[in-house]
């Protein structure tokens, strides 16, 4: 590991996190490879103890989490087309998106049990009411959804209590945009940079990756006559996703650096060209309606779903680099502490 | 922002336990780590240990300075941090060793001026170490030209905070606050969900791997609870750790950074101190004698919370942008 020689001159090439001068020049020197992004902000000149991470990392399983988020926007957005479907006598559609929904919740929630520490106390998530958490809060979202859109699927599978089905497809529609974006809030409400800076953009990125999952699952699985819907939710779906993340990187600074480095970068890029490339396979197999437009809206599908579970997987392992480097914790600290004593400390609560 | 939502979320809140429900509460107990008479021994990390029955967490050499145990984690709720550094502490005159001094030349002087001897007599470049050098500027001492050096050392611990990201996000309500004012976790609720740990901006709480469920300092609460003083703070040979009311603290600390400044340590400062912080304030603070992110601390922590309504609000402009979207897609029949 290490590429220092001791001489009798002393030690050479000792990297700069092993030296105790703290103050001098700290932190981790990162070396870009020759393809990397440009940073957006110059580099800039930080002290930290001994490289080490100020923030204690997320002990999330990426699989179990990532997953829950990709999952929980799948589940949300296919309520909103199953609804959709069901109002507009798309049978086909309505019991795709129905299944979808009922499929991927229970999925996500296999997860979040999974990834406790206790799952035998997974219970104690309903112990309270507490507003100030969105776990708690999305607990409690769940375990009103998640009911509905099994009933919803059971009742369209079954053919029997109709309206009973027809209601809880509507209920799970109204909970269902919720469900897509609470998991936004959920991991901004942290200390991690690269989390908690996009927080005003995130929920929206994660409503589009939602629908680009629930048209991609559409697409892939409902008759050609039907998927109409399902192509435009991805059209918009693909532009809210792109488009938001665009901005959200744009204004959170150095948090954004992350995003374009290591595994995220190609997760993000994967998602991006998936993303844009199903959306705009799955418009075409609309227009040409001839023969090989089922393989090309299957295509089309997998490529959405992908691309929206790269997304999710992007942004976890990105929160997770921003929070092992304490590069991202003290910087823009520094900064602000800078900026607020020149302008009196005022404006930085 | 009306001042209720302020206080519940941020800013300043004098009445930490009374804001959460109690009636009558003692006052707001806390630490004062004064970092300047801190001498690295270690002996709150093993006090903490032995009292609140931590297991072991790795024995592994670092090899970066004297400090193994390398911070805060579900098993390490005090750490001691090690720095080294280039320069004095104080005002003192650098050089300790005095081999180059030619003591006779010295002797021969005596009388016939009041100040040390002229270094040009000894050292090859004249004027480089004036005598009695002045507090802040430092000056080459020895030929190869190394300066003075200082060891910092600073116990960290919980910082209690006025505004406890963790006990914010906690989703069972394990973390909660005490009467005296301080946050601690209830094993028997974690379930292990590990919101907690990236909540936290100074990095304390962690989930402990083979049992699951998160862990912190809890300031001691079974011996707050009967009069006593947290086990590191009684076990601190130099008086480092200081427990007692946090406004009496406060008063204390103030006194000691003046006293500090006065002998030339212009660098001390206080951490975590002030309410209108962006936790708040700490329920234990410290002075520390550099910048806090040398000791592994955040500059400018702010609880995450804080954002929360605003986190809320966009969330339901997408939700209810990503209700358009699909509403949208079935607008016009199919083809």
């Amino acid at each position: 590991m290490t590429e220092s020689d001791v001489t009798r001159d002393g030690v050479k090439g000792a990297r700069p996190g092993r030296e105790a001068v703290t103050g001098e020049q700290a932190g981790r020197r990162r070396r870009r490879r020759g393809r990397g992004e440009k940073a957006m902000v110059p580099d800039a000149e930080f002290s930290s103890y001994y490289g080490k991470p100020i923030l204690n990392k997320p002990t999330w399983k990426p699989l179990d989490i990532a997953g829950y988020l990709y999952l929980g926007g799948l589940a949300g957005a296919s309520s909103l087309l199953a609804a959709g479907a069901q109002a507009t006598s798309r049978p086909g559609l309505a019991r795709t998106a129905k299944l979808g929904a009922s499929g991927a919740i229970s999925l996500s929630l296999a997860a979040l049990v999974h990834d406790l520490g206790r799952p035998a106390r997974f219970i104690n998530m309903l112990r309270v009411f507490k507003p100030t958490s969105p776990m708690n809060l999305g607990s409690w979202l769940l375990a009103g959804y998640a009911p509905l859109t099994m009933a919803a699927a059971a009742a369209d599978v079954t053919g029997r209590y109709r309206v009973a089905g027809a209601t809880a497809t509507v209920g799970a529609a109204a909970l269902g945009p919720a469900v897509a974006t609470y998991t936004a809030v959920l991991i901004s409400d942290t200390a991690v940079p690269s989390w908690h800076e996009g927080y005003r953009e995130l929920p929206f990125v994660f409503a589009g990756s939602g629908a680009t999952a629930a048209a991609g699952l559409a697409l892939a699985c409902a008759p050609v006559r039907e998927s109409g819907p399902a192509r435009r939710m991805a059209a918009l779906g693909a532009a809210l996703e792109l488009g938001s993340f665009q901005l959200m990187k744009r204004r959170m600074g150095l948090a954004a650096e992350p995003y374009g480095l290591g595994k995220p970068r190609g997760l993000l890029r994967a998602a991006e060209a998936l993303t844009a490339g199903g959306a705009a396979l799955a418009a075409c197999a609309g227009r040409e309606s001839v023969a090989g437009g089922r393989a090309r809206l299957l295509a089309a599908g997998a490529a959405l779903l992908s691309g929206s579970a790269a997304l999710r997987f992007g942004v976890f392992h990105a929160g997770v680099a921003s929070a092992e480097d304490p590069r991202y914790t003290v910087v823009p600290q520094r900064e602000r502490l800078e900026a607020g004593e020149r302008s009196g400390r005022s404006d930085v609560l | 922002m009306t001042d209720d939502t302020g206080n519940l979320l941020f800013g300043p809140q004098p009445d930490v336990a009374g804001a959460a429900g109690y009636r009558g509460a003692p006052p707001r107990m806390g630490f004062f780590t004064d970092t300047s008479v801190c001498i690295g021994c270690k002996a709150c990390e093993v006090a903490c240990k032995e009292w609140n029955a931590i297991p072991e967490d790795g024995l592994e050499l670092t090899g970066m300075s004297y400090d193994n145990t390398q911070g805060l984690g579900a098993s390490t709720w005090r750490h001691v941090a090690f720095i080294e550094q280039r320069k004095p502490l104080g005002g003192q005159e650098p050089g300790v060793g005095h081999e180059d001094v030619d003591v006779f030349a010295a002797a021969g002087q005596l009388g016939t001026s009041p100040s040390s001897p002229d270094p040009g007599t000894t050292v090859a470049e004249v004027g480089s170490a004036p005598a009695g050098a002045p507090a802040g500027a430092i000056s080459p001492v020895a030929p190869d030209g190394r300066t003075e050096l200082r060891w910092l050392m600073s116990s960290d611990v919980c910082k209690h905070c006025t505004h406890a990201a963790c006990l914010d996000v906690c989703p069972t309500g394990s973390l909660f606050r005490t009467e005296f004012g301080t946050v601690v976790v209830q094993e028997d609720i974690c379930n292990g969900c590990g919101y907690c740990v990236p909540a936290c901006p100074y990095g304390v709480i962690d989930q402990r791997p083979d049992d699951g469920r998160a862990w912190k300092c809890t300031l001691c609460y079974d011996r707050l609870g009967v009069g006593m003083e947290p086990a590191c703070a009684k076990a601190c040979p130099t008086d480092s750790i200081q427990f007692g009311p946090l406004d009496e603290l406060r008063d204390r600390a103030a006194v000691g950074v003046a006293r500090l400044h006065a002998a030339g340590v212009t660098d001390a400062r206080l951490y975590g101190e002030d309410p209108g912080d962006g936790v708040g304030g700490d329920g234990a603070f410290f002075l520390l004698l550099d910048e806090p992110e040398v000791y592994g601390l955040p500059p400018d922590p702010v609880v995450t919370t804080r954002d929360m309504p605003d986190m809320w609000r966009h969330a339901v402009a997408a939700a209810a942008s990503l209700a358009g979207l699909a509403a949208l897609s079935f607008v016009r029949r199919p083809r």
